[in-house]
């Protein structure tokens, strides 16, 4: 055993006694796209590369939606909204690996190089990895960033061609990770730019030690990490994509943490002495959205009445198997901003039928729509529509159900003269609420995210403003508005927040559930 | 022999020029669009989706695309992964070996067990054995894979602790691969306990991927030998008063072999097909899941990419029982 143990660690490269090496082993569910964030959109790569591996100049605080500092100390916004400068960290150390030592620490080059790469087509590293910067792209950075400065080694401009809040937010997310400019141009020289995605270099509490490809993958602590370091010596993700057998894996001691447990197990493991359960709602929300553009549903009390007749807490019984939450508003408990004074629309369906008799409709058939694929935010979607069917029913509603192929289903559900009403969802990005009630709700959004078709200027006034403001409690005020013009208007029904459980081994200690759904094991120890 | 051989070798090009054109078809007649797909509920603006659709050579006609594949192909370039960037080829070879160890440790085992099962049904006929051997082949041919292994993770892994649940060996063990079989790696890596370890990691696997060709092979054995010693000359044989360990080992099974290795050749693609969940739910690092996955997202470069091994596999094992055909009965090389 003891040799063992050695070899590994000899192998990991670990600093202190071999035999006393701690490790944590993360059975994680799949296996990362690769290492370069940027490159990708998936939270399992985020899970390998981004939280581990790397740091950003502001960080999401583990366990909050609160943007702190991370690389940079400091962030400044010019009074116009249109420049935010930068004070970067001094003495931050890349990692290093065979063909890589770092000569220098971290400096504002590295900022300039992470997000030129993306912005800039004529940048030797865009066509990089087949460089489609998915994320830079999606959330509208090319057009908002106009131009970054390097005003002093440890100094940097960022300027925007609008002024938009939620720029903090972005900074801290997956893709604004900072990679190592020197790393770069040492692989561009040796010819192979691609290693920066697969030997990936960074500043985080873990450096990359060695990917097998859907089996494992190895991290050393990095000694040199700016903060205090990490618990473990070595963390290792077991990828296991079958949930049972992650359960089986955790339960034999194979693995100390797994996420996304079979909902069929919980309760189970909750009963588990030696398994600890942690929960947390999910940043997300699963909803119907109307066709706001069509008869009757252009009407918001038909809409009202539509909601009313919806038994949202048999949907978490039957299709969450208990591990979700009634969503009364369109952005999650967990955020801020979020209106706990609001009240949900009572499930009732006689004053339903009256309300919708009221408006004049009568014999309804309508369409929902439901998605073929599982998402936390609505784990079944056929089963979830067959019950709002019965309930409509009973108002006197005939539903048809359709659905097609994801990719099918995503394109059309988008499309203005699109007949029903839609099951669909949202998991946040960065914790702003700007990017569910702009994104989903916002009149640009019409004819792509917005899939209730609605743009209702009461609303898309409030937001406008809150994007625009830099003042915290402004925009919290604003955002709180918001949620209270759409609860009156209806544009969707919104049915349900998943419940994330993360079932771990007693023996982990200071694991936080992270709200923007990442897992994170900076801070984690295990006995 | 070789005639024959190079006949079979002839038949070989056509059957790879149909299976890149099917590969490369299937996966496009299939509903769903890869970038809308790869977008997921945040979507792209119309020009963005454009720019990708140019990027990707979705813009030129199906049969240019096929055109640039297969004259790919013929270079040997299989494209790049849509979704990891890296070249198809590369990604292959690093899971394949994995699968192969796998499937032959399966066939060895269904083999190992089969035709001997097979053989001993055969040669007591009627008898509780044979009733017994039968009707466990029926059972664990009809059994879901799903269902098999995870019962048997919860009874030998969970209850009683006896092997590991999934993985090809404890996490404690790192060593570089030189071979990418970890049997023969863990025994050059000299670190004590690794091959032991490896071993461990493949029993139940293999259990599970060799269960239905197992029962395939004993039933296909029973009713070759079945057949055989209803023969005349076994009828002679034993007027001559040969032993029957002689008979039916010799004479019996030698002229039954020939079914049973067809059988065994079609099995390759059964296993590469069971190795599909067998390697989901064992967490093995293998093409099977590879290939799901990237259908799913509709990968095209590794769907093709990897069908057109799979198929190429099959073909070449195929071939290799035509000619193992012609080795065991002189009859089949001289026609």
């Amino acid at each position: 055993m003891k040799l063992k143990l050695m070899a590994a660690t000899a192998a990991i490269a670990l600093s202190g006694a071999a035999a006393q090496a701690n490790t944590l082993v993360y059975c994680s569910e799949g296996s990362p796209e690769g290492f370069d964030p940027a490159l990708f959109t998936a939270g399992t790569t985020f899970d390998a590369s981004s939280h581990p591996i790397y740091n950003r100049l502001l960080e999401f605080e583990t366990g909050t939606t609160n943007v702190i500092p991370g690389l940079a100390e400091s962030v400044e916004a010019s009074d116009d909204g249109l420049e935010y400068t930068f004070k970067l960290r001094q003495g931050v150390k890349f990692h290093s690996n065979d063909e890589f030592t770092p000569t220098r620490d971290f400096n504002a080059d590295d900022v300039i190089f992470s997000f030129m790469r993306q912005k800039d087509e004529g940048h030797p590293f865009n066509q990089v990895s087949g460089g489609t910067w998915e994320y830079f792209q999606g959330m509208g950075m090319p057009d908002l960033v106009e131009s970054i400065e390097k005003v002093d080694d440890y100094t940097v401009k960022f300027k925007l061609s609008k002024p938009e809040a939620p720029f903090v937010a972005n900074m801290a997310m997956d893709f604004a990770s900072i990679l190592s400019a020197e790393y770069a141009d040492a692989m561009m020289e040796a010819g192979t730019p691609e290693k920066l995605n697969t030997a990936p270099i960074g500043t985080g509490p873990f450096s990359f030690v060695a990917y097998q490809k859907d089996a494992v993958i190895r991290y050393a602590n990095n000694g040199d990490y700016w903060k205090a370091p990490a618990d473990v010596d070595n963390l290792i993700f077991a990828i296991t994509p079958d949930a049972s057998v992650r359960y089986q894996k955790l339960k034999a001691g194979e693995c100390h943490i797994m996420p996304y447990p079979n909902p069929a197990d919980i309760q189970a493991m909750q009963d588990d002495a030696d398994i600890n359960m942690l929960e947390q709602e999910g940043l997300n929300v699963g909803y119907l959205a109307y066709n706001t553009t069509m008869e009757p549903f252009d009407n918001p009390n038909v809409r009202k009445a539509l909601n009313m007749a919806i038994d949202k807490n048999a949907i978490i019984d039957v299709v969450f198997q208990g591990s979700g939450q009634v969503a009364k508003n369109p952005i999650p408990p967990t955020m801020w901003g979020y209106n706990d004074a609001i009240t949900d629309d009572a499930y009732d369906p006689e004053a339903a039928k009256a309300m919708l008799e009221a408006e004049g409709v009568t014999d309804l058939s309508m369409k929902v729509w439901a998605m073929p694929v599982q998402r936390p935010y609505n784990p079944n979607a056929r089963r979830m529509a067959e019950l709002i069917q019965a309930d409509f029913a009973k108002v006197g509603v005939d539903v048809e159900i359709v659905s097609y192929e994801w990719g099918e289903y995503l394109s059309r559900s988008k499309e203005l003269n699109r007949d029903g009403a839609v099951l669909l969802g949202w998991t946040g990005d960065n914790g702003d609420p700007d990017n569910f009630l702009a994104v989903l709700l916002g009149c640009d959004g019409r004819e792509a995210s917005n899939r209730a078709q609605w743009c209702h200027e009461p609303f898309e006034d409030l937001i406008l403003k809150a994007k625009q403001s830099t003042d915290q409690a402004e925009r919290t005020k604003l955002y709180e508005e918001a949620q209270v013009v759409f609860k009156e208007q209806a544009p969707w029904a919104t049915i349900a927040h998943s419940v994330v459980y993360m079932p771990m081994s007693n023996k982990v200690q200071g694991y936080k559930v992270h709200p923007l759904g990442g897992h994170i094991f900076y801070g984690v120890s295990v006995e | 022999m070789f005639g024959y051989f190079l006949t079979r070798l002839g038949m070989f090009i056509p059957t790879f020029l149909g299976v890149t054109l099917i590969s490369f078809m299937f996966i496009r007649v299939l509903p769903g669009d890869p970038i809308i797909v790869m977008a997921g509920e945040r979507g792209m603006t119309e020009e963005r989706y454009q720019e990708l659709v140019e990027k990707l050579g979705f813009d030129k006609p199906v049969l240019q695309q096929y055109w640039d594949y297969l004259t790919g192909v013929m270079q040997g370039d299989l494209g790049e992964s849509f979704v990891t960037k890296k070249p198809v080829w590369d990604e292959f070879f690093a899971l394949f070996p994995a699968t192969m160890e796998l499937s032959i440790c399966a066939m060895i085992f269904a083999v190992a067990l089969g035709l001997p099962a097979g053989v001993i049904a055969a040669v007591n006929r009627g008898k509780f054995f044979d009733r017994a051997l039968m009707s466990s082949a029926l059972v664990g041919y009809s059994m879901p894979i799903f269902w098999w292994a995870l019962l048997l993770i919860i009874v030998f892994s969970g209850n009683l602790g006896w092997t590991p649940v999934s993985g090809r060996i404890d996490l404690l063990y790192y060593f570089p691969d030189v071979t990418g079989f970890m049997l023969i790696d863990s025994l050059l890596s000299g670190q004590e306990g690794a091959f032991k370890s490896a071993v461990r990691h493949l029993i139940l696997p293999t259990i599970v991927l060799g269960t239905i060709p197992l029962a395939v092979i004993a039933r296909q054995t029973r009713s070759a030998m079945l057949e055989v010693l209803g023969e005349d000359y076994i009828r002679t044989a034993r007027a001559k008063g040969l032993s029957p360990s002689r008979i039916n080992g010799l004479h019996a099974l030698r002229n039954a072999l020939i079914p049973v290795i067809t059988v065994i050749g079609l099995s390759v693609g059964t296993l590469l097909a069971g190795a599909i969940l067998t390697e989901t739910i064992f967490s093995w690092p293998g093409i099977g899941k590879w290939m799901v996955d990237s259908i799913f997202r509709r990968d095209y470069p590794v769907v093709q990419g990897g069908l057109l091994m799979i198929a190429v596999i099959v073909m070449l094992v195929n071939l290799l029982v035509d000619v193992l055909y012609g080795v065991i009965n002189p009859k089949i090389r001289r026609r």
